[in-house]
């Protein structure tokens, strides 16, 4: 029988195999930052151990630091000890890392594939949940723990139990306005935030073929937020045409070696899947969540859930508890919900193509009175593109800041946060209770829903604001 | 990494699902650099804005053992949630489902997350909440939950088992392959990135 593109490159990587113990996989690369890394340092110390493979370990700063007056100390005496701590073990290490103010520095997932690291069939890990973003290139990656950072620091290799495998096809073209993140938000509300524990999945059909890089890194991006250990999308032409010439992509007849094998990276006709979704990439619409987990969500044009129309018991209740923390009526329609500030930014939607498309939509427009617009690149290299585009005027002129890379508001690590009450439209990932501040409320929502939002100040598309 | 074979401990009764990591311990705790004292943090913003969350009660102090809704410990794959949880004195926690990377965090530091039927976690609930002094055993050598009036036997692969039972360090398993990940190595096409 033939295999899925999730087990040949798994299969590629086994060190070692023997019954009734997890398989133990080789690791082609990993990213680390400055969170989840210094306990696993640490423990390398304790141990008397060394980093095995420095040459396939890359840091960078992104979680905790500030996206503004990146050049100066930190005044978060914690966030500054954080960053020293990382700076001085990637020295006694001997782990290359872009600090902040660096011009590689960036969100750990989207330095990656900028840089050319990620590449097809590879396995990638990061003590990070949305390391799933680098399945867009056919690579196995998944989130990891501390403990299991240190592990790959010491052997370069992961103890790993098996997982099973999920088709996520979605077959036609998406309408108009309708995005990788819509793609994904309505995938996530089917599926459920645990429908895809154990599994890694595997999106495939015309939406996803015809979605660019950046888009299939969005879509494999919120794979976690459906509970699944990965995402990934067999490479083709367009993800070839990402990496060449990217600085770390294979070189003159590597080249060619390469892409022969990545060619290979296909899930045979014969293999088959543990499960299967489909979905109608025609019937899609802007998509955006009302509750507090990412499988809370609905098309724009609909309503908040009613609990009272809810048969499950269990399930009402965790509606009812999710729209007391949101402030919200059952009832409610979407676009009737006002905001206080926009995000745009985050690993699933702070590359280039989010910004150009959030920029489009602010341009000639105002960013509503009372409203807060805040516009974090993902990576300085994206920041710089902007700013080459112009696009950092278009931010300006309609009223929205411009920062600094970093993970910012999608977390509320930096000083970058909701107060208590707040809601906001975000690009990130999360809209569970607190991500982005004590108290604060979040809608998921893509990059043009997000800059609509904030020129009309509720949830809105573009097609619901009036022409310049 | 502690040992586990049979733990018996009064339990908390959480009945809430899809409690993610970003609840059970909130993103500003993680910017510590220390291997303990993550107890703070555990639950933070429901144990200060919520009087009536579970662990605001008196007759639920000391407890080690979590029993909780479905899908817990999704989201962020902070290894600080297994740690604010034994920390705050959790030996196991008891659900239905769990966040993939949670679980794999939670075995691989000793504190022992058991898979346990809907039906089963709802009894529990209703024997804990009748009264807190209630024994809950989780017996990882014979692989059953235990309570009055409650036997239900939980699914663990056996080389997690064996390597809780015996306390073992992962790293240490691994490297008695060492030759063979050097082997391996000589076979990595040459053409795969490098970070230098």
């Amino acid at each position: 029988m033939g295999k899925t593109l999730a087990e040949k490159v798994w299969d590629s990587h086994v060190v070692h195999r023997a019954a009734g113990e997890p398989d133990l996989l080789y690791i082609d690369l990993h990213l680390v930052h400055e969170v989840t890394s210094p306990q696993a340092f640490e423990g390398l110390r304790l141990s008397g151990r060394p980093v095995r493979r420095p040459d396939l370990t890359i840091a960078t700063e992104d979680h905790n630091i500030p996206t503004t007056g990146v050049n100066e100390p930190i005044t978060d005496l914690v966030s500054r000890t954080q960053i020293e701590t990382v700076r001085r073990n990637c020295e006694e290490f001997g782990v290359t890392l872009y600090p902040m103010g660096n011009a590689e520095q960036g969100i750990v997932h989207v330095i990656g594939p900028q840089l050319g690291l990620t590449q097809p069939g590879m396995t990638v890990v990061c003590g990070d949940s949305h390391t799933s973003t680098h399945g867009a290139f056919g690579a196995l990656a998944f989130g990891i723990g501390t403990s299991q950072v240190e592990h790959v620091f010491a052997t370069q290799t992961l103890p790993m139990a098996p997982f099973k495998t999920m088709a996520v096809t979605v077959e036609g073209t998406l309408p108009d306005g309708v995005s990788a993140k819509d793609v994904i938000l309505a995938v996530i509300a089917q599926i459920g935030t645990g429908g895809g524990q154990g599994y890694v999945i595997e999106y495939r059909g015309e939406a996803f073929e015809a979605m660019s890089m950046e888009a299939r890194m969005t879509v494999c991006n919120m794979s976690i937020e459906a509970g699944a250990r990965a995402g990934m999308i067999a490479p083709d032409e367009t993800t070839f045409g990402y990496l060449k010439g990217r600085p770390h992509a294979p070189q003159g007849a590597d080249w060619d070696v390469a892409l022969a094998a990545w060619r290979e990276l296909r899930t045979d006709a014969d293999a088959t899947f543990d499960k299967e979704v489909r979905l109608d990439a025609s019937t899609l619409e802007p998509f955006v969540t009302w509750g507090t987990n990412p499988g809370q969500g609905a098309a724009l044009g609909s309503r908040v859930p009613d609990p009272e129309s809810i048969a499950d018991p269990g399930e009402r209740a965790a509606v009812e508890k999710s729209l007391k923390y949101m402030g919200l009526t059952g009832g409610t329609r979407l676009r009737d919900i006002a905001v206080d500030t926009v995000f745009v930014g985050s690993c699933t939607n702070g590359r280039i193509e989010d910004l150009r498309t959030a920029a489009a939509v602010l341009a000639g427009r105002k960013v509503a009175d009372g409203v807060r617009m805040l516009v974090v690149p993902g990576s300085m290299q994206v920041k710089e593109q902007a700013e080459l585009e112009g696009l950092d005027h278009a931010f300006t002129d309609a009223g929205a800041e411009w920062r600094s890379a970093g993970c910012s508001m999608c977390l509320a690590m930096n000083p970058d946060k909701l107060a208590p009450g707040e809601r906001s439209a975000s690009t990130s990932n999360r809209n569970f209770e607190g991500r982005q501040g004590p108290g604060g409320r979040t809608h998921l929502v893509s990059p043009a829903v997000a800059a609509a939002t904030a020129v009309s100040g509720h949830l809105a598309a573009p097609a619901d604001l009036k022409g310049v | 990494m502690e040992k586990f074979t049979v733990h018996t401990g009064r339990a908390v009764p959480l009945r809430r699902t899809n409690v993610d990591t970003d609840q059970i311990i909130p993103a500003e705790y993680l910017k510590r650099v220390s291997r303990t004292g993550f107890e703070d943090g555990l639950f933070a913003a429901w144990r200060r804005n919520e009087p009536d969350f579970v662990l605001n009660q008196p007759e639920y102090t000391g407890a080690t053992v979590l029993v909780a809704g479905h899908d817990f410990g999704t989201g962020s794959s902070r290894e600080h949630a297994v740690w604010a949880l034994q920390d705050y004195g959790f030996r196991s926690v008891i659900a239905p489902r769990f966040g993939d990377i949670f679980r794999g965090n939670s075995l691989k530091g000793g504190l022992l997350t058991v898979q346990l039927a809907e039906d089963v976690v709802e009894s529990l609930w209703k024997a804990i909440e009748a009264d807190p002094r209630t024994g809950v055993t989780i017996d990882l050598e014979q692989r059953v939950v235990s309570a009055p009036g409650i036997n239900a036997p939980f699914e663990l692969d056996d080389y997690t088992r064996w390597r809780l039972l015996e306390g073992l360090d992962d790293i240490g398993l691994t490297l008695r392959h060492e030759a063979e990940i050097s082997e391996f190595e000589k076979t990595r096409p040459r053409w795969l990135p490098t970070t230098a």
